[in-house]
């Protein structure tokens, strides 16, 4: 089930407080890393811009290279350095190399055939518009250390209970504190009886009258509409209770990859339809086939280290152990780069599921109607694990028709049918009802 | 004219008294609900140790358990590609052109597919060539799903058959061939028309030396052929468009049906629509009822042997070249002398066709034609779609049962099922040294071979197909196959040694030797190419020039066996036609081989041998294949089996067809029981001592007196068949010397057949103007509302039409706005075929629900095609019409024609008006009223009305009341007895997850207990209207279509939208033919129907 929303309020303001501690350690850290390393670096890579070569290189080289782990191509961590010491080769080979490298293949230079052929004899992008100074620049950020792995902590029992454990304490306090109230009350009432017994003041005694309840199964009227109220109070629910029977809103499976659509679709902003391609011309709006994933993933092996932190931090997650299950589904080696050709299809569950008997087409809704999708698929980029937001129910498609105009603008389909309509309805934009959108045979047959 | 006349459905309903037919006038559904089944019978009630408080006790605890157990979702897995590939979408489908040949029916078709899956079989309208799919080539998907095909290469030793794999079979197969050591090894395939195919047999004959090919037809047409070849010196089968003729005389030619290979309706329904006042007119002798007789003008029923008297008579009548031998009795010797001035009038616009499987009554049909030189006989385009000899075949067998062939390679053939010595065969195959079939099934013949090759269905293989000379025909897979199969042709590459593919040979052979320079991809995605330069030889072309002389140049008319004289020239050439003869071709060169071939058995001597063979002694019977049926490889398909031949209305069976005369003189019986099914007698059947046993017989109108009729392609009894399947009796042991008419003796004997046949279900509730029709005089003459009357009420005195608004009890709908759908259905152009039945059944996932539920008329069919007999005259004008009889009138009366006044003949027709009743189809199905009875009556409003003119039915609502059925006038919502899915009482298709691929994902599966009903293909129309909505623009005229509208090549469907004006739709919405079934009623159905016009006026 979802987290209730209070607990997660909760729960942020309380990372709030640990996440300002902790960046105040982190910045001291970077700083002691910077300090330490202005001075190193500049020795190999001698008068390049650290920071400038870190924008060239995610503008030229990122698509294809990682600083520390293999790609499409190699890693690049202290490549000058790892050149100059195991192949003896300088800056002119790499610039040659960076400007021109299927050249050099061709020109027959040893290295630079021995590395086409390990990596698939795919060839790199000449760079010829980079200068001197921008290559050197790049070189010197590669030849920054790689920084020490963040240390992650993660508080114990993950989140939500130190909030509910101060409100019990309050409550703890409260209850004792009435419990003593009382028991003074009672000691009181003691005292205050001794005194009369010692005064000799007669206490009368109460008089017993009818029990409560007695008098209570004597009203007839009273019992009539209690009687009354509780069998219509049971009907609502039982009618509450089977009408939610079949209906699945707030279904939020566990899947088998834990595939975050706050990540992809909220803060990448991938459009919907990148993925669910089919929703633009099918019924079905499907669930994407893993090479679709693979288009970004091939080149996306772990996540940054903030989101890694985090995942395991707010969802218990591991983000990159999950693209490591997408590697294995799909059958992809990250070491050589290579599909193996051993798959395992993904077995999603099913979030929204339409009796058989009802026609939907998704199409006819995102590219005629121009609906968004959130409109019913909720805030598709705020969940962590999708769940179903709509009821998905009968009363519920209709109620949208009713409501929605038909977006007929710019539609030569539209164009005379809506003009006939308006006229006849005496109305300036129709909706999906008056369309003809309620009727039986739309969506069942 | 046309309201009085009396229709019925069956003979049983001539019978004033019958009992039956009240029951079913008042009840749609006979029986009670079957209670005592479940309740059980009253000793063990009483004995049952639960009593009804325990009983009601477990009732309502397992209904609170189901509900609490409901309450729990079941989790619903999806699984993506890993990989998807870029064509497919899940949700929407992709069409592939391909080709359904399977020796039997050849079609170029659409293959619609789902998910990758092959659904449905549409027609291919860039095909010109055999573009139009019958019931069996539609329902032949159904085929792939067979969950008993053959799933591996097998070994066959002894009774028991075990799976081997490909390599071993190879190896094995391949090492026997060749140890044979020069012995004969023979090819036997089906007819196989495919270029690439005949290459690699040749390679193949290069190898291993003394092979030879033989191709074989379960039903030959080998006399055909033979006369074709003669003539023309190629081996096919003269083409005929029936469009280019408007006087068509066929003699014991079912050319609607299977004749020649069938195809021919599309173009014979372009005629018979009456426009400008004509139509082509249409004469049948024959002895079986046959869709092509049933469809006819006129229908003279005749045994087999006065068929051949009667073309002989025919022959010397045209062409004045007198053959002597015909003796025919008065009557028919009239018939003839008519359609023969009929045809002489016409000239080249007439065509005389035949189906008699004999060499000198096809050569005379060629002369006749040649002489006429008929438009319609086109023997140019030659029809390679049979190539069967009996010759040879039976040549086959001797030489087997002699030891003589070493090994047997079989393709697509099963002749011990189809041969009628299938024990000689037999014998034969067990002396052969290496026995290969190539089958989909372990059938009759390839559980006797020692190998059998599993292979692949026509949807999962390669192929190419020369239709017709010239016409070619691509088959591409449209899925992967479904089990470990590999294509005859490409085992053929393996036992040569060549390397690759079959489908890399096709594309060379088809580059190198037909493509011409044309893309092969093309080729693959039109499913057709004609080559330019047509593969014809020399002798066939030179014909057509002939045919196209110009007519003036007499000495150049001189024809084969000299039969032309120059009297005869000019007859019957009216004088309109003769400018167009002025200005045709003026090549006039005659080829003398053609000319030397032909002579042999050219004309006059053909005609007087023909004569001289056409003896007959007792009954004589006529084999035919089913339009449902065919030669039988089709047998387990169920959706056929279920399919009601478009005659006799029986489904699941096959039967002797009986005239009613013969019947009663051996006392055959027909009739029905209580619950409205039809049962009949047994007969043994035997010629020359060969008997087929307990052959059940009905009594059919219209079958000539002393024929009678068997249908092939069932009795099947291999395992390849569920038992269910394994129905009527085989007919190919009577099939002697490959002859389709026999001398036989017919012996009653006793028992009753159950038949399930839906002829009496859903009657006319004595509404007889259910057909509305005239004749050709009367639709030109006389003024509509003569002819196609609308039926008045009196409304305030004055007599108002029903369809007026001013009678009418609800207000009506305002439709003018968005689509308005109608369906056309033109009873002129309709012959019956059940392509649509076959289409609808695939298209909206109809039940099959088997033998004995049909009989209990609980058939799903959401379309039927009824088959009314009729005669001249109404009843109600008995006494009238007895009482202006006119003179005796013998020689009328005689030949069965009785369309004269003299009172033999009246007093014979009014006597007896099912010995040749004339025959209406009329397909029905949901009529769409815009006020709708079922409507109104809807408890639960399950059933409730578009704007867009289309009832529509929401099967989650309904509960099952058929309140709607009991109020519908046309019959036309079928009730869900039974969950017909995943159930084994009805283990059809929809039983095994095989079957249930062939389902269309958008239509629900209906359960049980809900009514069903034509949905006018609503999912086909959103779709379309989704389409154009994406796109932004108009839907066009053309676009919308009904799965039976799409299928039927005919032209009789035409379905649209009559709100836009410039349709076909509206058009015929506005023809003075249009009416509506039952007006009376006032349901105003957006079907609508154009009067048949019979083509019986005098000319």
């Amino acid at each position: 089930m979802k987290k209730s929303y209070q607990s997660l309020e909760d729960n942020s303001i309380n990372n709030m407080k640990q996440v300002i501690y902790r960046n105040l350690t982190l910045k001291f850290l970077y700083l002691g890393f910077i300090l330490i390393f202005t001075f190193s670096t500049s020795l190999t890579a001698q008068d390049g811009d650290a920071s400038n070569g870190k924008a060239l290189f995610r503008a030229n080289c990122a698509s294809c290279h990682k600083l520390d782990s293999r790609m499409t191509g190699p890693a690049l961590r202290n490549v000058e350095a790892r050149l100059a010491e195991e192949e003896n080769l300088d800056r002119a080979w790499l610039n040659s190399w960076i400007k021109n490298s299927a050249g050099m293949i061709k020109a027959g230079d040893a290295y630079a055939v021995k590395i086409w052929n390990e990596y698939n004899k795919t060839p790199m992008t000449a760079f010829p518009q980079l200068s001197d100074q921008e290559i050197s620049d790049i070189l010197a950020y590669t030849a920054e250390p790689k920084p020490e792995p963040v240390v992650v902590d993660v508080p114990e029992g993950t989140n939500n209970n130190t909030g509910g454990a101060s409100n019990n304490l309050i409550l703890g306090a409260l209850a004792l504190l009435f419990a003593l109230l009382a028991g003074a009350l009672v000691l009181v009432n003691r005292t205050l009886k001794r005194f009369a017994g010692d005064k000799g003041i007669e206490v009368p005694a109460k008089e017993k009258g009818t029990p409560i309840w007695k008098a209570f199964a004597q009203n007839q009227f009273l019992v009539i509409v209690t009687a009354i109220f509780l069998l219509l109070a049971s009907a609502y629910f039982v009618y509450g209770f089977l009408m939610q029977v079949g209906m699945d809103q707030g279904y939020e499976p566990v899947q088998p990859i834990h595939y975050s659509h706050r990540i992809h679709a909220g803060e990448n902003g991938i459009d919907c339809k990148y993925c669910h391609s089919s929703a633009r011309v099918s019924k079905h709006s499907g669930i994407p086939s893993l090479n679709v994933c693979m288009n970004c993933h091939k080149s996306i092996g772990a996540v940054a280290d903030a989101t890694q932190a985090e995942g395991l931090r707010e969802y218990g997650v591991d983000y990159n152990a999950e693209i490591q299950e997408l590697y294995e589904a799909v059958g992809w080696d990250a070491a050589t780069q290579q599909y193996t050709g051993d798959t395992k299809p993904v077995k999603w569950i099913r979030i929204h599921n339409l009796p058989d008997f009802a026609y939907f087409n998704h199409s006819q809704h995102v590219v005629v109607g121009g609906i968004e999708c959130q409109t019913c698929h909720g805030p598709v980029e705020e969940m962590e694990i999708m769940y179903q937001h709509a009821p998905l129910t009968m009363g519920w498609c209709i109620n949208c028709h009713r409501e929605t105009n038909v977006k007929v603008k710019d539609n030569e389909y539209y164009t005379k049918i809506h003009e006939q309509l308006s006229k006849k309805y005496g109305v300036e934009q129709l909706t999906a009802a008056q369309m003809g959108g309620l009727e039986c045979g739309k969506c069942h047959y | 004219m046309s309201s009085n006349k009396k229709y019925w459905k069956s003979v049983e309903e001539l019978n004033e008294n019958s009992s039956i037919v009240e029951t079913l006038k008042q009840n749609e559904f006979v029986e009670a609900i079957p209670t005592d089944e479940f309740l059980g019978d009253k000793a063990t009630l009483e004995s049952s140790s639960t009593t009804r408080r325990d009983f009601l006790k477990y009732v309502g605890f397992s209904t609170a358990a189901a509900s609490l157990a409901a309450c729990e979702g079941p989790v619903i897995k999806s699984i993506p590609y890993v990989n998807q590939p870029t064509e497919i979408i899940p949700g929407v489908a992709n069409y592939y052109a391909t080709t359904i040949a399977d020796g039997y029916d050849f079609a170029s078709v659409l293959v619609k597919t789902r998910e990758g899956r092959p659904i449905k079989i549409e027609n291919n309208t860039d095909a010109a060539t055999n573009g139009v799919a019958n019931a069996r080539v539609n329902a032949s998907v159904l085929g792939l799903y067979d969950n008993l095909r053959v799933k591996t290469p097998m070994k066959v030793e002894g009774e028991t058959a075990t799976a081997i794999s490909w390599d071993t079979f190879m190896s094995e197969t391949t090492s026997k061939l060749n140890g044979l050591n020069g012995k004969a090894i023979v090819v036997l395939t089906g007819s196989m028309p495919s270029p690439s195919t005949t290459k690699l047999i040749a390679d193949f004959k290069s190898k291993y030396g003394n092979v030879s090919h033989i191709a074989y037809d379960a039903v030959s047409v080998s006399a055909t052929l033979d006369a074709y070849e003669a003539k023309y010196g190629t081996r096919g089968m003269a083409n005929y468009d029936f469009s280019k003729a408007k006087t068509i005389v066929s003699v014991g030619a079912d050319f609607l049906g299977d004749w020649q290979g069938g195809g021919f309706d599309s173009g014979y329904s372009k005629t018979r629509i009456p426009s400008k006042g004509k139509m082509s007119r249409h004469i049948q002798f024959e002895s079986n009822m046959s869709l092509a007789g049933a469809n006819a003008d006129k229908r003279v029923p005749l045994t087999p042997s006065e068929q051949k008297l009667v073309l002989v008579k025919l022959y010397s009548e045209i062409t004045g070249n007198s053959a002597s031998g015909a003796q025919l009795s008065e009557g028919l010797d009239l018939a003839v002398k008519a359609a023969a001035k009929e045809i002489k009038l016409a000239g080249s616009n007439g065509v005389v066709v035949t189906g008699i499987q004999d060499v000198n009554a096809q050569t005379v049909v060629l002369e006749i034609n040649a002489y006429l030189r008929s438009k319609a006989f086109d023997p140019k385009t030659a029809i390679k779609t049979r190539q069967g000899s009996n010759k040879a075949v039976m040549q086959l067998v001797a030489d087997m049962k002699a030891g003589k062939v070493g090994a047997i390679i079989m393709n697509g053939v099963n002749p011990m099922y189809s041969l009628p010595n299938a024990s000689d065969f037999e014998e034969g195959l067990a002396k052969t040294e290496l026995s290969v079939a190539f089958s989909m099934k372990q059938d009759e013949t390839s559980t006797n071979c020692q190998y059998i090759a599993a292979t692949p269905h026509n949807l999962e293989s390669w192929g190419d197909y020369e239709l017709k000379s010239g016409h070619y025909s691509m088959m591409q897979p449209t899925i992967r196959p479904l089990f470990d199969t590999k294509q005859f042709q490409d085992v053929l590459m393996g036992w040569t040694g060549k390397s690759g593919s079959y489908r890399d040979f096709l594309k060379s052979y088809w580059t190198s030797n037909i493509l011409g320079g044309s893309s092969f991809n093309k080729a693959v995605q039109d499913g057709v190419f004609v080559s330019g330069s047509s593969s014809n030889n020399g002798a066939s072309s030179s014909t057509v020039e002939t045919s196209t002389t110009e007519l003036k140049d007499k000495k150049d008319r001189t024809f084969v066996g000299g039969i032309i004289h120059d009297v005869a020239v000019g007859v019957g050439i009216k004088d309109e036609d003769k400018d167009e003869y002025e200005t045709t071709t003026t090549s006039t060169t005659v080829n003398n081989v053609v000319a030397d071939r032909a002579s042999v058995l050219g004309g006059g001597n053909a005609a007087r041998a023909l004569a001289n063979s056409a003896k007959s002694e007792g009954m004589e019977l006529t084999l035919y294949t089913k339009i449902g049926m065919g030669d039988g490889q089709q047998a387990n398909n169920p959706w056929l089996q279920e399919f009601p031949d478009p005659i006799t209305r029986t489904t699941w069976d096959n039967y002797l067809t009986v005239s009613q005369a013969d019947a009663d003189r051996l006392e055959l019986k027909n009739w029905n029981v209580a619950n409205g099914g039809l049962n009949g007698s047994y007969v043994n059947v035997t010629v020359n001592g060969a008997t087929v046993e307990n052959v059940p017989v009905i009594i059919q109108p219209g079958q000539a007196k002393g024929s009678v009729g068997l249908s092939f392609g069932f009795g099947r009894t291999s395992n390849a068949l569920k038992e269910e399947m394994k129905t009527g009796v085989n007919a190919y042991p009577l099939y002697q010397n490959f002859n389709s008419t026999q001398n036989v003796s017919i012996e009653p004997v006793s028992g009753e057949h159950e038949f399930a046949c839906v002829q009496l279900h859903n009657t006319l509730m004595g509404r007889g103007d259910i057909i509305k029709e005239t004749n050709l005089e009367i639709f030109n003459s006389k003024d509509k509302h003569v002819w196609n009357k609308v039926p008045e009420v009196s409304l305030n005195h004055i007599e108002t039409p029903v369809t007026s608004p001013d009678v009418d009890l609800w207000d009506e709908f305002d439709r003018s706005i968005g689509h308005h759908f109608n369906l056309s259905i033109d009873l002129n152009a309709c012959t019956g075929c059940g392509a649509c039945v076959i289409a609808c059944h695939a298209e909206n996932n109809v039940p099959v629900v088997g033998k004995t539920e049909m009989r209990r008329s609980r058939d799903m069919h959401w379309l039927r095609i009824d088959r009314y007999y009729s005669h001249n005259e109404s009843f109600d004008g008995d006494n009238k019409e007895k009482d202006s009889a006119d003179g005796l009138g013998l020689g009328n009366y005689i030949f069965g024609d009785r369309e004269g006044d003299g009172s033999l003949s009246t007093l014979g027709r009014m006597e007896s008006p099912a010995d040749n009743p004339q025959v209406a189809f009329q397909p029905v199905m949901c009529q769409h009223c815009n006020h709708a009875p079922c409507e109104t009556v809807c408890p639960v409003a399950a059933t409730a009305h578009g704007r867009q003119g289309q009832n529509h039915m929401a099967y989650n609502r309904c509960v099952g009341t058929r309140y709607c059925a009991n109020n519908c006038p046309y019959k036309v919502r079928r009730f869900n007895w039974f969950l017909y899915n995943k159930n084994d009482e009805f283990d059809y298709y929809m039983n095994d997850d095989l079957g249930r691929m062939v389902l269309n994902p958008d239509v629900t599966v209906r359960s049980r207990g809900v009514m069903e009903k034509c949905s006018m293909c609503i999912q086909k129309t959103q779709k379309t209207i989704l389409d154009a909505k994406r796109d932004g623009r108009l839907v066009k005229d053309g676009e919308f279509q009904t799965a039976c509208s799409a299928a039927c090549g005919n032209g009789a469907m035409v379905f649209g939208d009559i709100n836009d004006k410039e349709s076909k739709i509206a058009e015929l919405k506005e023809d003075d033919r249009m009416y509506h079934l039952l007006e009376s009623v006032g349901t105003k159905p957006n079907v609508i129907y154009q009067t048949k016009v019979r083509n019986t006026s005098k000319a």
